[in-house]
């Protein structure tokens, strides 16, 4: 046995290695099992699947894509927070920033950007998937409902993201998504039976005042950095979960 | 066939490969992307001068193009809440056990007809408001120059109130007795009260073209008029 060989073999026979990695790498069903099994992030896998929910012209793989599209925006969404203020004086001047002088700030803002559009599009393209294999059915009810939850999260954390550049495109873009808000029955001071006046009904609510000012930008900021992304991940969580106790990704009957 | 649908896989190392694979080409679609086309940023934020046209993120144009057709109350809170509230209820109305997991059309008509209907009804009005609109949203092709100032508003007029509720009441009463006279079998199926949601949902849905419909062709801006709130 050479020198090398024989290191290998004491490291892979250590304490150490052996409290990290418990079990072997030849290609045995129980390896195969373990692989998945004692992984915490692979383990939200079964370790076996009927081979239908493997294909991908069955999924899609619009599910996993959207997945993984999310956990991109949380880690550049994180990477963008180093850089990023909430306040009118500097948003649009840290976009600036990073387009010129932060080391591959442009292109980080750009995936940022650009992997949240994608993400509207595949989430949809899941659920039109999910639709069209007839995958809400039973025991599936109660998945698709925390499903459209997620479509709604994911509308309104894209939305809130497109104000924080603090540009004219975001500013237009917000005020004509919120004059909307206005008009909602009740609560709205625009809306019918309005029973509020523009300094206290729902608009006001979601910006801190009557238009979109330092206030509005604070609130969309800590909504779309903390509150909207929790209330996803939770949602995920669940959704995933879901997918193991309904039995699996769907199959005919 | 069945038989090879009902064959188990293990998930390592084939399913996992794909998915870091798939991971990885996704990555590498996205850098290229961000490389080549950069994040839109206008000029700062400035209240005193509005965009024209001022444009919702895309996927909520769907939302705006609505609001040439429908007060803000409906196309701005009552849509997107109706959507929301259908389909999270479609699991518990579609009472129809066939195709479950599988690609099919033959088992499902009536779910896939409608359901498509109203995802492409979405993408079309997604795709109006993106190109076709220019300033004051109105109306343009895509060869048309936004220099030439377009003819704001034809003469839009409503129905009288009196006949715009005989209206509303004839389309959701026919709308709710037809197909119950037309195909008793498919009311027997779904019993008296699934039967009225699943109506109803269609008919709020299908009213939507309908009085785009209205208004593109008669002109009509409400179809009924109330003190409170105009439909
Ligand atoms: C953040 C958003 C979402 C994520 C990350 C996500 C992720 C996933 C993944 C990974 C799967 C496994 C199968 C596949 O890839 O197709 C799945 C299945 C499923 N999803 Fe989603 N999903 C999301 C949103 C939605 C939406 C909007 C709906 C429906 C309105 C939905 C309904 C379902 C259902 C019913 C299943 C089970 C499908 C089956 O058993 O065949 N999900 N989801």
């Amino acid at each position: 046995m050479s020198k090398k060989k024989r290191l290998w073999k004491r490291i892979r026979h250590s304490r150490v290695w052996k409290s990290i990695f418990r079990h072997g790498y030849e290609d045995t069903k129980r390896n195969r099992i373990l692989q998945i099994r004692s992984n915490i992030f692979l383990h939200i896998h079964p370790a076996k699947i009927p081979s239908q929910a493997g294909k991908i012209r069955f999924t899609w793989c619009m599910g996993g894509i959207t997945f993984f599209l999310f956990i991109m925006e949380v880690v550049t969404g994180i990477l963008l927070m180093f850089y990023y203020r909430p306040v009118t004086e500097y948003a649009y001047l840290d976009m600036k920033y990073l387009e010129f002088d932060v080391p591959f700030g442009l292109i980080l803002r750009n995936i940022h950007r650009w992997a949240a559009h994608l993400m509207v599009a595949t989430i949809m393209l899941h659920m039109l998937r999910v639709f069209l294999t007839g995958s809400y059915k039973p025991p599936r009810e109660f998945n698709w409902v925390i499903g459209v939850t997620l479509l709604a999260l994911t509308f309104l954390l894209s939305f809130t993201g497109y104000l924080l550049p603090w540009d004219q495109l975001a500013y237009w873009a917000i005020t004509v998504g919120t004059n909307m808000i206005r008009a909602m029955p009740f609560i709205g001071h625009e809306g019918p039976f309005a029973f509020v006046n523009k300094y206290n009904d729902i608009r006001f609510m979601l910006l801190g005042g009557t238009g979109i000012g330092p206030n509005a930008l604070l609130r969309f900021y800590v909504l779309h950095i903390m509150v909207l992304p929790a209330a996803a991940i939770i949602f995920i969580g669940l959704h995933f979960w879901r997918i193991r106790k309904d039995g699996g990704i769907s199959r005919p009957l | 066939m069945r038989k090879e649908k009902e064959k188990n896989i293990y998930v390592w190392p084939g399913l996992a490969i794909m998915e870091f694979l798939t991971a990885i080409a996704l990555t590498i679609i996205l850098l290229v992307w961000a490389l080549l086309i950069n994040a839109p940023l206008l000029e700062i934020a400035n209240p005193g001068i509005s965009e024209n046209p001022s444009r919702a993120p895309w996927y909520f144009i769907g939302l705006q193009e609505l609001l040439v057709y429908f007060d803000p109350w409906i196309a701005g809170v009552m849509i997107p809440f109706i959507i929301i509230v259908c389909l999270m209820i479609i699991p518990y109305i579609d009472n129809n056990p066939a195709g479950r997991g599988e690609y099919t059309f033959s088992l499902r008509k009536f779910a896939l007809i409608n359901f498509n209907i109203g995802f492409l009804m979405w993408l079309i009005l997604i795709f109006t408001g993106y190109f076709l609109r220019g300033p004051n949203w109105q109306f343009y092709w895509p060869w048309e120059s936004w220099e030439a100032a377009k003819q704001v508003e034809e003469n839009l007029w409503s129905l009288d109130p009196v006949y715009g509720l005989a209206g509303l009441a004839a389309y959701f009463g026919a709308g709710l007795a037809i197909p119950r006279l037309i195909s008793p079998r498919f009311y027997r199926k779904c019993g008296f009260k699934r039967y009225v949601i699943v109506m109803t949902s269609m008919l709020l849905m299908y009213a939507v073209p309908i009085k785009i419909f209205l208004r593109l062709v008669f002109n009509i801006k409400y179809i009924l008029v109330t003190p409170w709130f105009n439909i």
